[in-house]
């Protein structure tokens, strides 16, 4: 892990909301920036981790962080109104306050890439965690191989960020794959299950890694796939979700067998979580 | 049983208020038992409070009563609904505190309990290793929590040998009990005519050197030492291994588990007496007038809804899942969480569970096929 700073796991972090885009109808994403000029200059983050937001008077939630991890102007944040915080954070509009805890849990081992083939799949509205690692990989293209990102969703508007897949595609030694259940008009890609594109990426399993997010029966076929095409456990990794409340390991919540998915993942190597995917309810 | 480096001394059989008045001395509110609606309870004792004597807690699946014990001892109950967690690890308290000015920023501040200095007289050799568990948990050198930490540094143990375990009592298998060995400042044998006494620490050596006690004689440590083998062979209930995370963990599709969620009411009294559960949740108290708002947390059950809500989905929807989630992390987790099992063998769970659930039985009977 890089050296980020670890703010106190107790009170949060006074922010601004700096930008707010809406993605999709129910989705949009906080631009948000530490009232401390100090602790914004000196916060870093790892691709894969996330921060505890708070939403004054409501609560806390935990939020992947989507932006670059050089850009220190902001840090993004891509949510889904579902819950009682979330839907309260979709009203915030620039200027309005929020609290942040964070950056927290184990992100990516972007060190283990180096120089090999980047898979990248993603089921749902699970891409927030997956996308600072896509930017990051494509700023320092030099030191990677290939860079397959394969995106399943259920509708073809469900989609975010079209345009810059779109854009992605036309990179060289970029392969993007994405399907959608249910298409729509002018929907350039493929309609059906996203396991069916699979077999379409070009990667080479003895120098690849692999990247998973989204809903765990999407991951279990993934995985299913890409450990058949020879590519090796050990360099296969997920990033889980939880209820998460503390973010630090400590109320229990998000434990997945003896791990605190807060504190030892989110992202996890396969081997770590297979034997209990297996079984609902952990 | 372990030698003490220190020589014993005794304190004679009328001689607790003179402890409790030496600990006042030294700053320390005295936590110990009392009755309170029919069970043992640790509160804090007056000056006049004589502590409860002739009493034995006669505790069996869903069963717990006090009844007398022939020989008029002050600790012949083996345990109440309380552990020591409540006193480090408070049931709720405030962990921060957000406030709004007229700008709308707003500003957060940590809000830490006050904690006084705490003696606990009649910890048990379970309490004490449950302790030693939350600690572990609550105070890992990363991350060490504010508030446990506060109230977990000024206490004084007075831990006490069990003479009378509970039916419900296994602490011999899980190689906790009965006889304290760490932990504690004082721990006390109750014999008829007082008290055997040794310190386990500093504070607890000086605090003894006050009360100018006799050495304890060979033949009262020879009785203290049959009364802890004693306790120990007198208990009927046992776990088949200290470590059971394997064998747990090849039966997760064992079809005990439906059968106890058919009996569980899934009520969390199991996670509330339980020494060593950590679990909680947080929420915001927000002040009526809008200018402030408390962040709380309050201790949480794996048996409650909530605990695995994920946005739209529940990871743990039915009882069977909670169940064998609570006795799975009990049991296997906390190997790779802590280094040891989360159950120190106290028996509460199987006393305070309504419809009388057995983590024992269930346990052996998980056991009794293979997977």
């Amino acid at each position: 892990m890089n050296t980020q700073m670890r703010f106190d796991a107790g009170a949060p972090h006074a922010a601004t909301v700096v930008a707010r885009t809406q993605e999709s109808p129910s989705i949009f994403t906080l631009r948000l920036r530490l009232d401390d000029a100090a602790a914004q200059e000196a916060y870093r983050f790892a691709p894969g981790q996330f921060n505890m937001l708070y939403l004054y008077g409501v609560g806390e939630v935990p939020i992947s962080i989507m932006s670059d991890p050089e850009d220190r102007d902001g840090i993004g944040h891509t949510i889904r109104a579902l819950g009682r915080v979330t839907q309260g954070l979709a009203k915030l509009r620039p200027g309005d306050r929020v609290g942040l805890r964070g950056p927290f849990g184990r992100g990516w081992p972007l060190q283990e890439i180096s120089g090999c083939d980047l898979v990248i799949v993603t089921g749902g509205l699970g891409c927030a965690p997956v996308v600072s690692v896509i930017h990051y990989v494509l700023r320092r293209r030099e030191r990677f191989g290939k860079l397959v990102i394969i995106q399943g969703v259920k509708h073809a508007d469900d989609l975010l960020w079209r345009e810059q897949y779109e854009a992605w595609a036309k990179l060289p030694h970029t392969q993007v794959l994405v399907a959608a259940n249910e298409g729509a008009a002018f929907w350039p890609w493929h309609v059906g299950r996203v396991t069916e594109l699979f077999g379409l990426a070009r990667f080479d399993p003895a120098c690849a890694v692999a990247m998973m997010c989204g809903p765990e029966g999407m991951m279990h076929a993934a995985a299913a796939n890409l450990l058949e095409r020879g590519l090796p456990a050990s360099r296969l990794f997920l990033s889980m979700e939880r209820n998460m409340q503390c973010a630090v390991g400590r109320c229990g919540h998000c434990q997945l067998g003896g791990a605190f998915v807060c504190r030892d993942g989110p992202v996890f190597n396969w081997g770590e979580v297979q034997p209990l995917l297996a079984h609902r309810g952990f | 049983m372990r030698a003490h480096a220190d020589p014993a001394v005794l304190l004679p059989i009328d001689g607790l208020p003179a402890l409790l008045a030496a600990l006042g001395r030294d700053g320390y509110r005295c936590i110990g038992p009392a009755v309170e609606k029919g069970a043992i309870v640790m509160r804090e004792l007056d000056g006049n409070d004589a502590l409860p004597r002739g009493l034995q807690a006669e505790q069996g699946p869903g069963h717990y009563r006090l009844v007398a014990d022939p020989h008029n001892r002050y600790f012949a109950w083996a345990n109440g609904p309380q552990a020591l967690k409540p006193l480090f690890f408070a049931p709720q308290e405030t962990l921060w505190r957000a406030g709004r000015g007229d700008d709308g920023a707003l500003r957060f501040e940590a809000v830490l309990p006050e904690a006084p200095k705490l003696a606990v007289i009649g910890a048990r050799a379970c309490d004490l290793a449950a302790l030693a568990l939350q600690d572990a948990h609550f105070l890992r050198p990363e991350r060490v929590d504010a508030h446990y930490a506060a109230r977990r540094a000024r206490l004084f143990l007075v831990a006490v040998q069990c003479a009378v375990p509970a039916a419900t009592c296994f602490c011999g298998s899980t190689g906790d009990g009965p006889v304290p060995t760490a932990g504690y400042d004082i721990t006390l044998a109750e014999l008829p005519e007082g008290f055997v006494a040794h310190a386990g620490s500093d504070a607890g050596r000086a605090l003894l050197a006050t009360l100018d006690l006799a050495p304890a004689t060979p033949r009262q440590l020879d009785a203290v030492q049959v009364q802890g083998e004693a306790a120990a062979a007198a208990q009927a209930r046992a776990l088949p291994g200290k470590d059971l995370h394997d064998a747990l963990m090849r039966r997760l599709d064992h079809p005990r588990w439906d059968e106890v969620a058919m009996r569980c009411l899934a009520c969390g009294n199991c996670t509330a007496v339980c020494p060593t559960c950590f679990c909680h949740a947080e929420f915001d108290q927000p002040a009526l007038d809008g200018a402030s708002s408390t962040h709380q947390r309050v201790w949480d059950s794996c048996f409650g809804e909530s605990h695995g809500h994920l946005h739209g989905f529940n990871v743990r929807p039915d009882i069977r899942t909670r169940y064998r989630q609570w006795l799975t992390h009990k049991l296997a987790g906390w190997h790779a969480q802590f280094g040891r099992s989360g159950c120190t063998g106290c028996g509460r769970c199987i006393a305070w569970c309504p419809v009388g659930i057995d983590l024992t039985g269930e346990v052996a009977a998980l056991m009794a096929e293979q997977p």
